[in-house]
């Protein structure tokens, strides 16, 4: 393999047709040529029957770019696009279910509204915070939520979107899909 | 008129123009060959195992050019065909396998005979599908072919379970286009990147031509040999590269790579410019990377983009159709003579003799396929399995015309000689197929003979016997200090008896003076026939350069001499 040494995280959206096995298929593919999935979120599109998935990558750009082919060659991968260099806003939702008790519920209500968060949840013993953001923002709440204790905590994944008019797609492929061109 | 989902598959088959198909049916697939019974259009061959019918398909496929078709039942017969259909996806070749499955209220029950064999397959095919409704199947088979052969080839399989086959019948309507919104079939090269081509080519000295199959799938061997003849390039081709140009041709200096002539690699190593022309840069190709060509640029083109920069770091890589590419780049490129460089490699070629047979009393294999290419004047389809006789049928067999040279590359297939021959040959009817097998080969697939004198087809099953797994026990020889293990037969049975058995004519051939006798025999003979050839039993394969080394650490024959 080509390789180099400079590895940085990569996001990566792709649209995909919506149809049983497509996330085997992009699975197996990460797995099977030894490429690492930091994370992975997907959804239904604009369009029906057209999924978009949020990939964030680690890796040089050599390797990357294999990524981004392997995942196009997919008969059900419709399009591929890197945007980690484009303008973009990225969000991610956390739910962290975190240790509590008289003494330290009003702390932790303090940093919740701190990072506009919402408590979703309170029990006597513990209660649930819905944080959305970028990636660093749900890390710094996790951090300062760890010493009170997390008992858990659940990531969607990144979803990204590249902002102005296009859809992030090199070929804005919307028309393209509609007239089923591929010969 | 409303069919039933066998019947569209049969009309489908009509309509990509598969004639014929091979397989072995079970209780799952009946429903389909309940249905081929009423469609004599389409001629079936049994098969005695399904690994024989997923390799004969490819052995069709690429000696036609056509889609290569196999049947298997679910469960044990689709998985029998596993190692056929990932033989043909490593190769890039365009087949079709189509497996019944367990009826779909069975489905994720573990009934009898079921296997999930879409999951099965999945990293090993370019695409497959579970067709779920009969209303799906003409566009699935549609759209299997259409992938199968269009792009970089490969094989698609289509799961449909026996109720889809045999339950509700629809209005069979042929689909008027594929229904794949994801799928993209490159074409031409960006011309600015064409132009950058032409100007490394124009500029190099000592420049070489890398011709793979895709040269072959492409039917750019004509532009690919107008390219070399106008600027004087050399041509190396890959394994599967074999055949696209004449092994006549002055500029065509054959195989490199592992066991490659040792003037090919040695002119890699001295060139400026590899030209990589539907080849990929695999690791039996390069050596160690990082010691390959080291003093080149590379233009690599390629209609699989992600083959683009994976092994190589291309100076131009271009994404597209080669015959395409290189109808665009002929024009650009100047005329040239590059005296000095052919003169160089002709010297290389005097000091490093690879293709030569040294003088021996003994029966070599070499010698073997040195008279066997004479008598058959390079005309015909050679096809191998893998070893020692694969390298030597690459080295010593001569090819004039293209497609004729078959043999399992990529994934390394023992076995894959006697069902892609007796593929080749009913496809190819018109000419003889030569199948060359090690003895270790020939016995994982020799049931099938049976299937060859059934389909009366004209295959001469040659064995190079050494009575062992050769090239490992050559590999226990230099790399594991002479440790024989597992690889000598001690009981291998007498070929000519098993002949004879299955009612064909059966030759031993043990003396150097018996072999043109021998194979012009079985020219003659009409039907099949097995030669059993009794080769020296330790003979080394050479040139060798060993894996993950460089041209520096090529191990060449010893006792071969420099011509002068």
């Amino acid at each position: 393999m080509v390789q180099s040494n400079h590895t940085e995280q990569h996001t990566l959206i792709a649209l995909v047709e919506d149809k049983p096995g497509v996330l085997t298929r992009v699975a197996s593919m990460f797995r099977r040529r030894g490429f690492n999935i930091a994370s992975l979120a997907v959804g239904n599109s604009e369009q029906p029957g057209l999924s978009r998935m949020t990939f964030v990558v680690n890796g040089d750009d050599h390797t990357v770019s294999q990524v981004a082919k392997q995942l196009d060659k997919l008969i059900d991968v419709i399009e591929v696009s890197d945007i980690t260099n484009k303008s973009t806003v990225t969000r991610e939702l956390a739910l962290i279910k975190v240790k509590t008790n008289q003494m330290t519920r009003g702390e932790i209500i303090q940093i919740v509204n701190l990072f506009r968060a919402n408590i979703i949840d309170v029990g006597s013993e513990s209660m649930v915070i819905e944080i959305t953001g970028e990636e660093d923002k749900i890390n710094a709440l996790h951090n300062l939520l760890s010493s009170f204790g997390v008992i858990e905590m659940l990531r969607t994944g990144l979803v990204a979107m590249v902002r102005g008019q296009t859809n992030g797609l090199a070929n804005g492929h919307s028309e393209q899909v509609n007239s089923s061109s591929n010969s | 008129m409303e069919l039933t989902g066998a019947e569209i598959v049969c009309e489908s088959l009509l309509k990509e123009g598969a004639d014929v198909v091979f397989g072995l049916p079970g209780g799952a697939v009946l429903p389909l060959y309940g249905a081929l019974s009423v469609y004599p259009a389409i001629r079936h061959i049994l098969v005695r195992h399904e690994q024989a019918a997923a390799m004969a398909a490819d052995g069709y496929s690429r000696a036609t050019g056509k889609v290569g078709v196999c049947i298997a039942t679910s469960g044990p017969g689709a998985t029998n065909m596993v190692t056929g259909i990932a033989a043909a996806q490593m190769d890039s070749v365009a087949v079709v396998a189509i497996t019944g499955q367990v009826p779909r209220p069975a489905i994720g029950s573990d009934a009898f005979q079921e296997t999930d064999v879409t999951g099965v397959t999945l990293p090993i095919t370019k695409h497959n599908m579970l067709v779920m409704d009969v209303k799906d199947v003409a566009q699935a088979i549609h759209d299997a072919f259409h992938i199968a052969r269009t792009g970089r080839p490969g094989p698609v399989l289509v799961d449909i379970p026996r109720d889809v086959l045999l339950g509700d019948k629809t209005e069979f309507v042929w689909p008027s286009e594929p229904k794949l919104p994801g799928y993209k079939i490159p074409t031409v090269a960006p011309e600015a990147q064409v132009a950058a081509a032409a100007d490394l080519i124009n500029q190099a000295e000592r420049p070489i031509i890398m011709s793979g199959h895709g040269v072959l799938i492409s039917h750019a061997y004509g532009l690919m040999t107008d390219l070399a003849e106008k600027a004087q390039i050399p041509v190396i081709t890959t394994l599967l590269g074999i055949s696209a140009i004449p092994s006549s041709h002055e500029l065509n200096l054959g195989m490199s790579g592992m066991h490659g002539m040792a003037y090919a690699n040695l002119a890699i190593d001295e060139a400026d410019l590899i030209i990589g022309l539907g080849m990929r840069f695999d690791d039996r190709v390069t050596g160690r990377i990082s010691a390959f060509a080291p003093n080149a640029k590379f233009i690599h083109v390629d209609i699989d983009a992600s083959e683009v920069d994976k092994n190589i770091k291309a100076t131009v890589g271009m994404v597209g159709d080669l015959k395409a590419v290189l109808g665009q780049l002929l024009p650009k490129v100047e005329a040239n003579v590059h005296i000095d460089w052919l003169q160089h490699i002709n010297e290389l070629k005097a000091q490093h003799p690879s293709h030569l047979v040294r003088e021996s009393d003994e029966l070599l294999p070499q010698y073997v396929l040195q008279r066997l290419t004479e008598v058959t004047q390079g005309r015909g389809i050679v096809v191998t399995g893998v070893g020692m006789h694969q390298m030597w049928a690459a080295q010593h067999c001569r090819f004039t015309e293209p497609n004729t040279f078959i043999t399992s590359g990529g994934l390394g297939t023992m076995g894959f000689e006697v069902p892609a021959a007796l593929g080749a040959q009913v496809g190819r009817p018109d000419v003889t197929v030569w199948s060359i097998a090690g003895d270790g080969g020939f016995q994982m697939t020799m049931c099938d003979i049976a299937t060859a004198v059934e389909a009366h087809a004209d295959v001469k099953f040659a064995i190079l016997n050494n009575n062992s797994l050769g090239l490992v026990h050559q590999l226990q020889e230099l790399f594991f200090d002479k440790e024989y293990i597992a690889s000598q037969y001690t009981a291998n049975p007498d070929f000519v008896k098993i002949a004879e058995a299955y009612g064909i004519r059966g030759i031993r051939v043990t003396r150097k003076d018996q072999v043109l006798d021998a194979v012009q025999q079985a020219m003659e003979t009409a039907g099949p026939v097995i030669v059993d050839f009794m080769v020296k039993e330790d003979e080394g394969l050479y040139p060798f350069i060993p894996s993950g080394q460089s041209v520096k650490e090529m191990l060449e024959e010893p006792t071969l001499k420099e011509i002068t």
